[in-house]
């Protein structure tokens, strides 16, 4: 490669890092940082060899729990902080990674900026490099934070966790890299990396579900699985280091050879020309023509998650073979049934949790076309401010009902049992997404400077539902999740305040937001 | 109804910004009025107020006779807006987007539309992502022009078109004006404003700083006279409403108040006129005046 198309690759990075100077410290702090101090959370949890012993045994014997984090390879300190946190920093950081690339890259194509700048002495694969030197920075920091945090715990374990988690970022970030060549669109090269992203999620849980020692083909298939693969601190495998960097080289190998073959703006997928003449004609047909394609994407993705996980309901509670203390413990949880019932439990909740991203990036999208210039031509047609907002609503809260079903619907498909309780579980999931999608209006309405720290919020949510009853928070901290107080279901019975208190905090919020917006002065 | 548009001391700010600083605006029904300024004179925020895109901080604002906040919807299915900068969906073909509006608007002449289409030279099938400037504003000029309102507020309407599109955009006014369809224009294009505007306001720092037609305001700026004479002039100087007299030789350059005129050529022909040019003053010079004034003055 000669050097000529690298040109200005120095200038273009510190124009990236300048532009992120607050994203890329903060997501690496976050995301380093949980794990770092996970050690002193874990330690102070289970503070005797004994119960440490106990927990690994339990976690590893409960299916649910082994799709959530992989099975527990090390009881020791530094090995249930590899097992409670590797897998979700490492999701993390392929997040941060996927978003620096595409933002770099295809969203600046889109936008006509990156026009300006290729007018200048930069080189045809300046912009791919700078945005991927960007990525690799926010991968650096935190399998530094992580290294330096954990060092106590034993420096091998510390360095192979440190380089798994910044390994898979790279692995994502490279992904974005491909699909940002293949798209036109900065929207798309995003969902499909997410989608590769959560594909590779997918088949981790599923091939751990399935076996407790991670030997599943499944697992191997997946760089999430990679990641769980390196075992940090649990007599560590380095050589699976390999298979990450492998994939970051391919990747970015053929990401290169694109983008030395493309007219900038231009992707490989043409653009077809449209009707001369249209039949959209209210604000609601036009948000569906903006959404569907989002929606269906995400429809396929729950169906498919549900069809995924439904197939290992029946695998759940047999794993637990012949070791004796996994036997007692499973026998605590309340046998065959419960597990069962936890398991999907677990799972509905995991959905629900992935459904609020639906939702508020369905509301936010609204608040995009506010932003971009593109509403304020529209509503200076005769169409008032809240008929064009329930359009989008409509596909944000009506959406998320259908995703969710889809997902129960795929769950009761594999799992082949009484529909009823897995769709009514997924059903019970929607007073919480509801609610943060409700905090998107409210805050698109009255601070729409803000309305985009709603990703915050629900990234938040996130984290506490997934990760947060291994932190040893308080409960009032756990609360402060919607989806906290929700009823476990499928479960004896659903207790019906929480569901019909929640729904209401999401219309008032909603209510609330559609009213200030209705006052508000629009973006320009 | 007479008045299409009239605003009264609009006030409004953004942070510490005033971007309306008690600005005053009145359109006769039927006229096609310019609306000049700087950038960052407040034009755009004068606009959107009228749309209802913002509510003032204080001022009264009346469009068609309804206040433009409360009457937003009513009032936008008689009036067709195109911004400056128009930005598409990147994945609806302009056809599309021209419909879309028509219908939100309530409607749209398809025969009208077909023949703009044809006029302005766009290829509706093509999509968002893929017209270039101008052909995306082409996109809501055909869709403003297709449809059958009262009032066009026309921001910036012409930037990136090429001047043969500009002479269609022209066209298309006038056909508005002749239709009894009043016409706001706001715009940088100084030969626009001049063919196609009856009156025009001036804004600056979010003031009105002058309205009415091109010839009152024509009359209250210099002309440039030169003349060549049979003997040195006298006097000139002190003649009131003349300014930057320059004497070489024979020959004299001044500039004069319009309406002091007829005092400077009594002077002139006392000395002899052998030559005379006199220039009334363009739109520019018009112009630079307004947008220069505040400048000295503060």
């Amino acid at each position: 490669m000669s050097t000529v198309t690298l040109a200005g690759t120095g200038t273009l990075t510190r124009l990236a890092l300048r532009r992120d100077r607050l994203m890329i410290p903060l997501w690496a702090l976050v995301t380093g940082g949980m794990v770092a101090s996970g050690a002193s959370s874990l330690e102070g949890l289970y503070d005797t060899a004994a119960a440490r012993a106990e927990v690994a045994a339990s976690m590893t014997a409960n299916s649910s729990m082994r799709a959530l984090y992989g099975p527990v390879f090390d009881d020791s300190v530094g090995g249930l902080v590899a097992w409670r946190f590797g897998t979700f920093a490492a999701v993390l950081a392929a997040v941060a990674s996927l978003i620096v690339v595409v933002r770099h890259t295809r969203e600046e194509e889109e936008t006509g900026r990156q026009e300006m700048l290729s007018a200048g002495a930069v080189g045809r694969r300046a912009p791919l490099t700078a945005a991927l030197l960007a990525a690799l920075a926010v991968n650096t920091a935190v399998a530094l934070i992580v290294t330096a945090g954990l060092a106590g715990q034993g420096t091998a374990g510390a360095l192979a966790l440190g380089l798994a988690i910044g390994g898979t970022g790279m692995v994502f970030a490279t992904t974005a890299a491909l699909a940002a060549q293949l798209t036109e669109s900065a929207r798309l090269a995003k969902g499909l990396t997410a989608a590769a992203l959560g594909l590779a999620f997918a088949l981790r849980a599923a091939g751990d579900s399935g076996t407790a020692d991670g030997s599943s083909l499944l697992t191997w298939l997946s760089p999430i699985g990679w990641a769980e693969h390196v075992r940090a601190f649990a007599g560590e495998r380095w050589w699976v280091l390999l298979l990450t960097a492998g994939a970051i080289l391919i990747q970015t190998a053929a990401a290169y050879a694109l983008t030395a073959r493309r007219d900038v703006g231009a992707s490989f997928l043409a653009t077809r020309p449209g009707p001369a003449e249209g039949r959209l004609g209210s604000a609601g047909a036009l948000a569906w023509r903006l959404q569907r394609g989002t929606l269906l994407g995400w429809s396929l993705g729950f169906l498919l998650g549900g069809l995924v996980f439904g197939g290992m309901v029946e695998g759940a509670a047999d794993l637990v073979g012949d070791n004796e203390q996994a036997r007692e413990i499973f026998e605590r949880m309340g046998g065959q049934s419960a597990l069962t019932e936890a398991f999907l439990a677990t799972m509905v909740s995991l959905f629900g949790m992935i459904a609020a991203l639906f939702a508020v990036g369905s509301v936010l999208r609204a608040h995009g076309e506010e932003t971009s210039g593109r509403a304020e031509p529209l509503l200076a047609n005769a169409l008032g401010r809240l008929r064009w907002a329930a359009g989008h609503l409509v596909i944000a809260f009506g959406g998320s009902v259908l995703i969710l079903l889809l997902a129960g619907l795929g769950l009761t498909l594999s799992y082949g049992h009484d529909p009823a309780p897995i769709l009514g579980a997924a059903l019970a999931q929607l007073p919480a997404v509801w609610t943060l999608a409700g905090l998107a209006v409210l805050l698109w309405g009255a601070a729409p400077k803000a309305a985009t720290a709603t990703w915050g919020v629900a990234g938040l949510c996130l984290a506490l539902g997934w990760i947060g009853p291994a932190l040893d928070l308080p409960q009032t901290a756990l609360n402060l999740s919607p989806f906290a107080h929700l009823p476990k279901l499928p479960g004896p019975e659903p207790t019906w305040p929480p569901i019909l208190l929640l729904t209401a905090v999401a219309m008032t919020l909603t209510a609330t937001g559609l009213a200030r917006l209705r006052r508000r002065d629009l973006l320009t | 109804m007479t008045k299409a548009i009239s605003v009264a001391g609009l006030h409004k700010s953004f942070g510490r910004t005033h971007a309306l600083d008690d600005l005053d605006l009145t359109v006769d029904t039927g006229e096609v009025h310019g609306f000049l300024g700087p950038n960052g004179a407040g034009k755009s925020t004068t606009i959107r107020v009228l749309l209802g895109l913002l509510r003032p901080d204080s001022g009264a604002a009346a469009v068609l006779g309804k206040d433009p906040w409360q009457d937003a919807v009513a009032l936008h299915r008689r009036i067709a807006y195109v911004p400056g900068d128009v930005t598409l969906w990147r994945n609806l073909s302009g056809g599309e987007v021209i419909d879309l509006y028509g219908r939100l608007r309530g409607g749209l002449d398809k025969t009208r539309r077909a023949e703009l289409v044809e006029r302005f030279e766009l290829d509706p099938t093509k999509k968002g992502r893929t017209y270039s400037k101008g052909n995306r504003q082409k996109v809501a000029l055909v869709a403003a022009f297709a449809s059958d309102v009262d009032l066009f507020v026309l921001d910036e309407p012409t930037s990136g078109l090429d001047p043969l599109m500009e002479e269609v955009f022209q066209s298309c006014v006038r056909e508005a004006r002749d239709r009894g369809r009043t016409v706001l224009l706001s715009s940088h294009i100084l030969s626009e404003v001049e063919t196609l505007c009856d009156r025009v306001s001036i804004v600056r720092k979010g003031r009105t700083v002058e309205s009415g037609s091109l010839a009152e305001l024509r009359h209250l700026t210099r002309t440039s006279v030169t003349a060549e004479l049979a003997a040195p002039p006298d006097g000139l100087v002190h003649l009131p409403g003349v300014h930057d007299v320059s004497v070489t030789g024979l020959r004299v350059r001044l500039q004069v108040d319009t309406d002091k005129l007829d005092a400077v050529l009594r002077a002139l022909t006392a000395s002899g006129v052998r030559s005379l040019t006199s220039t009334p003053p363009t739109l520019e010079e018009l112009f630079l005046r307004h947008y220069a004034t505040d400048e000295v003055a503060s």
